[in-house]
């Protein structure tokens, strides 16, 4: 027997403590079941693109902090190498060494971030999330010696980073990276052996890669489907090129390969933090650049693979001291687009699942 | 690496399957006509040997006397990349054709061009503001418009 009933309109959001931060979904909702929806952004549209063509090239570090906030190296990191870029700045090999450490810690919180809130939203209240915070702490200590900060941290320059490790910072990284792999054992050992996250991840929300390339889809999302494509083997920036470590993918796309496939890239952070602890050669962390910089006129777009994807950074100079246009590419807003898609003829409950496995920022989602 | 395709190279492909529509090309830059863009890019998705099925970003550029809209693309199969070009003139309605039949990643970011830059992207399925609200006046990225 099917009931028959008026379709409703549902607002999800924009204070839901499921839609990471302030986001809307209207969704129409026959029953249970998800007939159509529409995604409301611009709650938190700051106009950073706006700001940054007042500012001069090395004061716009401190806007991109603002942007995802739970992973702000990565964003320092995209918009200091397009600027290197555009100037024709040549960082120094500390300085790079030095970023792609503190890129990677970046991307280890982040992922533990997304795996947290991940279980919370699947219903798991408060205590996984809390676990994962707790190593997240950890990060967030090192980050705060490396730069005083544990949030935003402003940390990359352009031509390397603004101030070398402090002497304890080293054995703080060794202690973190002796531990760490017991810790993701750990939690792979909860997120694969419950039945409750299997049943509700394995084979829900599949997105086929083709629709996943066709939506430009970047990051986790697209290669839990398959797509082996990962900025830093693909076009590799700093060190990415002299570090080994692999990529893992997916094979359904669904949120259970989203999860996993996060959950091995930590694994892969940690073999890259690991290298590149050892192979970190002596000199200065930054090569001498004036405060106010001139770049030639010209254009730039330089890219990384941040915790969410492909992070890009599309910079247009007039030879001033500030961009003439500095665009954005954020992971987290094109990963959105695929998202009609990837709820329709799901339940509501699953909806949130699929929507938290999406794992989008929404700092960077509106700029 | 991701390999910049050399522009001109792609701009005799271009020119032999849509004659006519390239305007120039320079380094890995490629400037067509906004008229003949759909075509354009259809041929750089579904040619052998280019296959620029991945849109990275669409950006829009306010030049003052004209707009440019601007499309990173890369191939996921060959790893190599092109950046695309179009001018369109006037301020009050410059329009370019909207490219979301050909890849579905330009649905939001053709709004968020819309959106802050003012330039309209014919046949767009739902072209509407995205990050501001519904009644804003006027379009925040163009340089005349005055900042808070």
């Amino acid at each position: 027997m099917t009931l028959q009933g008026e379709p409703v309109i549902i607002n999800i959001g924009p204070q839901h403590p499921s839609t990471h931060g302030v986001f809307r979904l209207r969704v129409l909702f026959d029953g249970e079941v998800v007939q159509d929806l529409e995604p409301v952004f611009g709650y938190l549209h700051r106009g950073t693109e706006k700001l940054a063509e007042e500012r001069a090239y090395t004061q716009i570090v401190t806007l991109t902090d603002r942007l995802d906030y739970v992973s702000s190296m990565t964003n320092n990191h995209a918009y200091v190498l397009a600027v290197e870029k555009l100037a024709r700045i040549r960082p120094t090999e500390r300085g790079m060494y030095l970023r792609v450490i503190a890129a990677e810690l970046s991307r280890l919180a982040s992922h533990l971030v997304a795996t947290g809130f991940f279980l919370q939203d699947l219903g798991a209240f408060a205590t996984p999330l809390m676990y994962c915070f707790r190593e997240r702490e950890r990060i967030l200590d090192l980050m705060e010696m490396l730069c005083g900060a544990r949030i935003t941290f402003s940390y990359m320059r352009p031509g390397g980073v603004f101030q070398d490790a402090p002497p304890d910072f080293w054995p703080a990284i060794q202690q973190f990276l002796s531990e760490m792999p017991h810790y993701l054992d750990e939690l792979e050992h909860l997120l694969t052996e419950n039945e409750v996250i299997l049943a509700r991840t394995k084979g829900v929300g599949i997105l086929p890669a083709q629709v996943a390339i066709n939506c430009s889809v970047s990051g986790p999302v697209l290669r839990a489907s398959g797509v082996q494509w990962d900025i830093r083997k693909v076009d590799p920036y700093d060190v990415y090129d002299r570090l080994e470590f692999d990529i893992p993918v997916g094979t359904h796309g669904d949120c259970y390969d989203r999860m996993m496939v996060r959950l091995q890239e930590m694994r892969q952070s940690l073999r890259i933090l690991g290298q590149a602890v050892r192979d970190i050669p002596s000199g200065p962390a930054r090569a001498p650049v004036p405060f106010f910089l001139r770049p030639p006129p010209g254009e730039a777009y330089a890219h990384v693979e941040s915790p969410k994807g492909e992070l890009g950074f599309y910079l247009v100079s007039d030879g001033g001291i500030s961009p003439y246009r500095c665009k954005i590419r954020s992971p987290s807003f094109i990963n959105l687009t695929p998202l009609r898609e990837l709820l329709r003829g799901w339940k509501m409950a699953d909806l949130i699942v699929i929507f938290g496995s999406i794992d989008i920022n929404m700092g960077e989602v509106d700029r | 690496m991701t390999k910049p395709l050399l522009a001109s190279e792609v701009g005799k492909k271009v020119e032999e399957g849509v004659p006519g529509s390239v305007v120039r090309a320079q380094g890995d830059t490629l400037w067509v006509h906004p008229e003949r863009l759909l075509e354009v890019c259809r041929l750089l998705k579904e040619t052998p040997g280019l296959e620029l099925t991945y849109l990275v970003a669409i950006t829009g550029v306010d030049y003052i006397e004209y707009f440019e809209v601007v499309y990173h693309l890369v191939s996921i199969r060959h790893n190599h990349s092109l950046v695309l070009k179009v001018q369109v003139y006037g301020r009050d309605e410059p329009t370019v054709p909207s490219v979301v039949s050909v890849w579905q990643g330009a649905d939001y970011q053709e709004r968020e061009v819309y959106d802050l830059m003012g330039v309209r992207f014919a046949g767009h399925p739902n072209l509407k503001r995205i990050l501001t609200w519904e009644g804003f006046p006027g379009h925040p990225l163009r340089k005349d418009h005055l900042g808070a």
